[in-house]
């Protein structure tokens, strides 16, 4: 070693550059909005990111990408006159695929006859247990529970979420998720196609 | 790329358990349950036959100890995995012993004392006594606890049912809040005579301090000098989580150590044995929580070598990938800890943060989540990596990380005050390394090129180009240094995994949740960021794991500690505890 303190100079040499690299991009964003805008904040979060890092939540938020899960929703489509039509069928694979078991579900019967039905009487997440592993949304075979962005659900008190905290409607979901639903639906027009096809064909 | 001709393999593991047979006549035969694999050991002649092990045929790193309890047979199994540092498969043998207490084997500590921490653990949890450890008390639960909570007929306090599903779930769901199904109804049984409320507890810390170097006054010069006592945690800034060091100290130097760990227990393998295959992938994630791309990886290794399946050439690359960018936010994160507890606040850990965030950007696009990315299936992945996400994968290898390492090299390595924190500090020689089942950066750093991915290779690492990397002082500084090397590595294999990945399917199987895993035992482990991180299942056929066992490397990279810590001052001893990466969500399981 020939001069102590070289080392130390060269490390400071790089905290300086940060330093001053946090007013440079600054000034070399003159004029266009780097805070506070969704360009500043992909920026922020790109390859190129330099300076001023951080992201000054909850005034700017950082998009979730599509495929970001949160406690899982229920979802149905709108009928015509508006009546909400549960794509649920109540089968039970989301109960039994749940690690933490925090899927509870009651399976409708027929009034009269008392037969079950393929509709939920209740359906309770109980979203302190659940682990957000979207196993839930993954292997359902309706499309019917899927996993959500709303990652701002803090309360006072327990999230025990029942049927109507966790109906959303799939106008909803098409816009959390774009590019899924459209090969979801691809995928259900298909089958749809193949079963109308196989229902002329046979009589 | 040419391929080399394939070459007969005769697997030295198989040739070694020979010579054990010959040995050792009657007393070692070859475990020929259906599914099974390597040689039982009678009892009696384990000491023999490991230190034949060792010192004979040179299996001289014991990776994994656990126990298995057969109720329904009526026996207890300690299963041992010993691997030789110079590279190749297990040997892998076995004790059978009556299941009826007390229990005992013989301890394998005089040997590899790398099985120190882990016979510990199956005797807390599993009530296998070892004859001879020199420390035999509860690791994870506390002294006093009653009964061994892995044994298969010890029921936990909220428990429902012996696997899931639940039956209450459907069709009949009726919700209960846990604390509901009170902890004071079936669950609790007290032995006969007991009166809990006459009950006087016994001080559960007597035999910890009993194990530390004795308490004793000295007359140094005329003047009379005490050893102190210093509990360092369970809440304490140095020990990242609820850890807790006892330490006697003779001034500021460290005289002994013992620590002491389990506040973060949850029983993860109980969990395990309840849940179903592919119910415990999300909950590896758990484990260590900064890798949990390699702690999917681990699982999902063992269970395929299980169900005997291909995974899909894609996800193969895909694995790769989150891996190693694991690996390098990891080695960031440590490096940045480091300085943390060196007194160097926040400036190097946040230029770490940084780009660990944009790393965990990917993983949360290609997974869902930026921590629990649950993101392995049996076969594949569960989702290819959008087209953009890969773009970001590119910039980050080819433009940004390259530089942001040497930056890092710039700001640290030279640094004079950090180095004379670190120079010849701690210093481990290869031969303790080696013996105190030391792996990872930590074995590396002590002058052994031993890394699972050249070593045993799995998944697809036999077709990259890459250094080991390896240091020989074994002092702290090198075990810095190790982790820039590794970084450096690790992008090496990405630029190739990069211009390599092909097309196609990210899974080999069907997706569904139910996963049939034929009869029979595995180990699968993986150079996780923190060391080996091996995973030993057992199935009988059923859809829950029969036994579920984690090789944590944080947990196991704690042997040394004592170790290392003894005659160096207090304010090293912070650290040496940051330096072996230790993460508490993995130590406790």
């Amino acid at each position: 070693m020939e001069t102590y303190g070289k080392g130390i100079l060269k490390g400071l040499m790089v905290t300086a550059k940060h330093f001053l690299d946090s007013y440079l991009e600054d000034i070399k964003w003159w004029g266009r909005k780097r805070y506070f805008s969704p360009e500043g904040i992909a920026h922020r979060g790109s390859k190129d990111a330099k300076g001023i890092f951080t992201v000054q939540y909850p005034e700017e938020k950082v998009p979730v990408p599509e495929e970001f899960r949160y406690i899982p929703f229920l979802v149905y489509d709108e009928g015509e006159n508006g009546e909400k039509d549960i794509r649920c069928t109540s089968c039970g694979i989301c109960a039994k695929a749940c690690p933490p078991q925090c899927i509870w579900i009651v399976r409708g019967s027929d009034p009269e006859t008392g037969k079950p039905i393929t509709q939920p009487a209740e359906f309770y997440i109980d979203a302190d247990i659940c682990m957000n592993c979207g196993f839930c949304s993954e292997y359902c075979p309706f499309d019917a529970i899927k996993m959500d962005h709303d990652y701002e659900i803090a309360s006072y008190g327990r999230n025990l979420l029942d049927i109507n905290n966790l109906l959303k409607s799939s106008k909803y979901y098409a816009e959390i998720r774009p590019l899924n639903n459209a090969l979801e639906e691809a995928a259900r027009a298909e089958k749809a196609a193949a079963k109308a096809a196989k229902a002329a064909a046979s009589g | 790329m040419t391929t080399p001709a394939p070459v007969e393999t005769i697997d030295p593991s198989a040739v070694a358990g020979q010579k054990l047979v010959e040995k050792f006549p009657g007393a070692v035969t070859a475990d020929e349950r259906p599914g099974y694999s390597g040689w039982v050991i009678s009892a009696e002649k384990l000491t023999e036959a490991a230190a034949f092990i060792h010192d004979e045929l040179g299996y001289d790193l014991l990776s994994s100890v656990t126990g298995v309890d057969y109720l329904e047979e009526g026996k207890m199994e300690v299963v041992y995995h010993a691997y030789q540092t110079t590279g190749g498969p297990a040997l892998v043998f076995k004790v059978r012993v009556a299941r009826e207490d007390p229990v005992t084997v013989p301890s394998v500590t005089p040997i590899w004392v790398g099985a120190d921490f882990q016979e510990r653990e199956i005797w807390d949890l599993y009530g296998i006594r070892f004859e001879g450890h020199p420390d035999l008390r509860r690791i994870l639960m506390w002294e006093g606890f009653a009964g061994h909570p892995m044994r298969k007929d010890w029921k936990e306090a909220f428990h429902e049912e012996e696997v899931k599903p639940f039956k209450s779930r459907w069709p009949g769901g009726e919700h209960i809040f846990a604390e509901n199904r009170t902890a004071y109804g079936d669950n609790v049984s007290f032995e006969a005579g007991f009166d809990p409320e006459k009950w006087i507890p016994t001080d559960p810390e007597e035999a910890l301090y009993a194990s530390l170097k004795k308490y004793k006054t000295e007359v140094i010069d005329g003047i009379p000098t005490d050893h102190i006592l210093v509990n360092m945690g369970p809440q304490h800034p140095s020990t990242h989580g609820v850890f807790r060091a006892v330490v006697m100290l003779d001034g500021e130097n460290v005289v002994s150590l013992k620590p002491v760990m389990g506040y973060l227990h949850r029983n993860h393998e109980k969990i395990g044995e309840r849940n179903t295959w592919l119910q415990n992938m999300p909950f590896t994630d758990r484990l260590d929580y900064f890798n949990s791309m390699s702690n999917n990886w681990g699982y999902s290794l063992a269970v395929e070598k299980l169900m005997g399946i291909e995974v899909a050439e894609r996800a193969e690359y895909l694995r790769v990938i989150m891996a190693e960018l694991s690996r390098i936010q990891n080695h960031f994160i440590l490096i940045g800890m480091l300085m943390n507890d060196l007194g160097a606040y926040f400036t190097p850990a946040l230029y770490a943060f940084e780009e660990r965030e944009l790393i965990l950007d990917i993983f949360e696009a290609a997974s869902g989540s930026r921590m629990m990315c649950n993101y392995h299936r049996f076969g594949g992945v569960v989702r290819d990596v959008p087209e953009e996400w890969m773009k970001k994968i590119h910039g980050l290898v080819f433009d940004r990380l390259p530089g942001k390492i040497d930056e890092f090299d710039r700001l640290l390595t030279e640094n004079e005050l950090f180095v004379s924190r670190l120079k010849g500090i701690g210093v481990l020689t290869p031969e303790q390394a080696v013996n105190t089942s030391m792996t990872g950066p930590m074995l590396r750093a002590s002058g052994i090129p031993y890394d699972i991915r050249r070593a045993d290779p799995y998944g697809i690492y036999d077709r990259f180009d890459f250094n080991v990397a390896v240091r020989y002082n074994g002092d702290m500084y090198d075990r810095y240094l190790i982790r820039v090397d590794e970084m450096r590595e690790s992008l090496k294999i990405l630029e190739q995994a990069l211009k390599q990945i092909p097309e196609g399917p990210v899974n080999s199987q069907k997706p569904s949740y139910i996963t049939k895993v034929p009869a029979g035992e595995a180990y699968g482990r993986i150079e996780a960021p923190k060391g080996e991180l091996g995973y030993y299942v057992v199935s009988t056929g059923k859809p829950n794991p029969y036994r579920y066992h984690v090789r944590a490397p944080s947990f196991i990279n704690l042997t040394s500690l004592e170790m290392t810590c003894v005659d160096e001052k207090i304010a090293d001893f912070v650290a040496l505890l940051g330096a072996v990466d230790i993460v508490l969500g993995e130590l406790d399981r």
